[in-house]
């Protein structure tokens, strides 16, 4: 009798787990969506590369000297595509921004989750997650009418208000939500044991903080801002109204510049498909592409080192 | 003579009148309890009835709620830790707790051990050095961990973390030092190496401890209390909590039949 309950149970788990019309609907159906990302995905990359590579290899450009040549002279009668000034005009101001972005997006951080989480939660929560919400185009807007002047006005270093460091300050601004908030999950997810623990030494809250906290978060420190700088590198139009977009090196914070995303968004519709010049615009998107992967591996390889 | 010994002893904590609320809910009722210097004292009772309430008292840890209201007396050492301005830093050097969990920081095993020192000024790494050899030899992982302090503390077992605990506290030099269910996270194997780590310690150490193990009460414990709803039951030595209890309700409770 029992003998025959088991066996009987063992059938109905065999035959449970094979044959459901829904369980196996619903696999095809999360599969299809996952197989059309990754289709997507893949297609865009190799769209890119295709599309980036000719330059070089049908217009038969230098990739060398398209990478580290500072002269960018499409139009003279012996054109030069140095794209130096741009790729160093977004790392300048991704890394410029991070800079300003990273401390206080950390600090607001703490301050959200150690010192005062009623007012984090009432105050800074509601305003950080309004300034997610402004678009670009605001963010370049006021930034064009009240800091290009104010940059003008303040430094005479500075002769137009259009520089690297006012895109740095728009850019710093608009990254700040996305460090705040993912450092305040960084933050808040460390386990409260560890406060206790600090606390319980004798440690002061301000010790804890800095000797305990934040070595513990630091791995998703670290990710709250290289994915901020994933943001500020890819932003075009906010940066384009503010940074003045010349072609040529920067030589201080107060001269104006130019970036990659810039430049193709100034230039792609002045350029004719499968020209010279509209290929150089492609190679920089592969560039960009090129960065945002190794930002990704960065971010790869921190989530990997997390301690907690 | 046994006697005699026991009260040459002096006290070390002594609480008179303790109540303390959660808003309005009454969760310790005029709690009156003396402990005295190097003993073992074993706090028993059902869940919820404020054990870890009254612990956190005595380090004044329960002050990170803030709905928490006290009243009464806490003397440490002849002063009242819940009267005017206490200094923390001091009050939780001189008496360290250990938690249900081993809650190392994600640290080497040299700096969880190294990181009351320093933080109470120690920073001679020779001194750091020998604090942090006694202290593992002491709840002997000196022999386990000597060759990876380096490493990260949160490689090591669920009970070497918690003895590693046991060892952080120590190396603040306490008096006192206050266990929550220090074994209910462990295996009987590290529970028993934690019972024998106690049985040590309190040569040297006061020390007091919830649990919920009526033998492990009954095996290290010098003075057990026995609380129900938030008052102290009964108070007494162990050996006569557990044989011949003066009150029903801990009778009921140490054999089993409630709680
Ligand atoms: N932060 C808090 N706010 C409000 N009430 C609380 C808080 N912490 C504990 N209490 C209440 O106080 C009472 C005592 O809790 P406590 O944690 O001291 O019990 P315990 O004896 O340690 O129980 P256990 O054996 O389960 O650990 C319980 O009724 C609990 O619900
Ligand atoms: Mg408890």
């Amino acid at each position: 009798m029992e003998k025959q309950t088991t066996l009987s149970a063992k059938q109905r788990l065999i035959r449970s787990s094979s044959k459901n019309p829904g369980e196996t609907r619903g696999k095809i159906l999360v599969s299809l969506c996952a197989l059309i990302i990754i289709i997507a995905t893949l297609s865009i990359t190799l769209f890119l590369a295709i599309k980036g590579l000719q330059s070089f290899i049908v217009n038969g450009l230098n990739p060398l000297e398209f990478l580290f040549s500072s002269e960018w002279n499409p139009t003279s009668s012996d054109p030069q595509y140095g794209a130096l000034p741009f790729i160093l005009g977004s790392l300048a101001v991704t890394l410029l921004s991070a800079l300003i972005a990273g401390p206080l997006g950390i600090g607001c951080a703490i301050f959200m989750t150690e010192i005062s989480t009623s007012i984090g939660k009432k105050v800074l929560q509601p305003v950080i997650e309004l300034l997610v919400g402004i678009p670009s185009v605001v963010y370049g807007f006021i930034g064009l009418t009240v800091l290009v002047p104010f940059i003008r006005n303040t430094f005479s270093g500075s002769a137009t208000g259009f520089s690297l460091l006012t895109g740095t300050i728009v850019l710093s601004v608009m990254i700040l939500p996305t460090v705040t908030t993912i450092a305040t999950d960084a933050m808040s997810s460390l386990p409260n044991s560890l406060r206790e623990g600090s606390l319980a030494l004798g440690a002061t809250r301000w010790q804890t903080i800095k000797k305990v906290l934040i070595p513990a978060a630091l791995p998703s420190l670290m990710t709250a801002i290289v994915l901020g700088m994933a943001r500020a590198f890819g932003e075009a139009l906010a940066v384009q109204m503010v940074i003045g977009n010349v072609r040529d090196l920067p030589g201080s914070l107060l001269d104006p510049s130019a970036t990659l995303t810039t430049i193709i968004t100034l230039n792609m519709g002045y350029t004719t498909y499968g020209s010279v010049d509209n290929n150089t615009l492609w190679s920089m998107g592969l560039i960009l592409l090129i960065i945002s992967f190794i930002f990704i591996l960065i971010i790869r390889y921190l989530s990997a080192r997390r301690k907690i | 003579m046994q006697q005699q010994m026991v009260e040459k002893r002096n006290s070390i904590f002594d609480v008179v009148d303790l109540n303390l609320w959660y808003d309005d809910f009454h969760a310790l009722k005029n709690i009156n309890l003396e402990m005295n210097e190097k003993e073992v004292t074993a706090i028993i009772g059902p869940s919820g009835c404020g054990k870890s309430t009254f612990i956190k008292t005595m380090n004044l840890m329960i002050q990170m709620i803030p709905t928490v209201k006290m009243s009464g007396q806490i003397n440490f050492e002849g002063s009242n830790i819940i009267e005017g301005k206490v200094d923390l830093v001091s009050l939780r050097k001189h008496v360290g707790m250990i938690f249900q969990k081993g809650n190392p920081f994600p640290q080497s095993i040299f700096d969880n051990i190294a990181y009351g020192p320093r933080i109470h000024g120690i920073k001679d790494k020779k001194k750091l050095n020998e604090i942090v050899e006694s202290s593992l030899k002491d709840v002997a992982l000196w022999d386990e961990v000597k060759d990876r302090l380096n490493s990260s503390a949160i490689g090591l077992s669920g009970g070497q973390q918690q003895r590693l605990c046991i060892a952080r506290t120590l190396a603040t030099k306490p008096e006192v030092i206050l266990m929550d269910e220090p074994t209910s996270a462990l295996d009987p194997i590290s529970t028993l190496k934690i019972e024998e780590l106690i049985t040590e310690l309190k040569s040297k150490y006061t020390i007091v401890i919830v649990t919920h193990n009526m033998q492990q009460a009954a095996r290290i414990s010098d003075k057990t209390a026995f609380f129900l709803n938030g008052e102290v039951i009964e108070y007494d030595q162990t050996d006569i909590i557990f044989s011949n209890p003066k009150d029903r309700r801990t009778e009921d409770y140490i054999t089993g039949r409630f709680g």
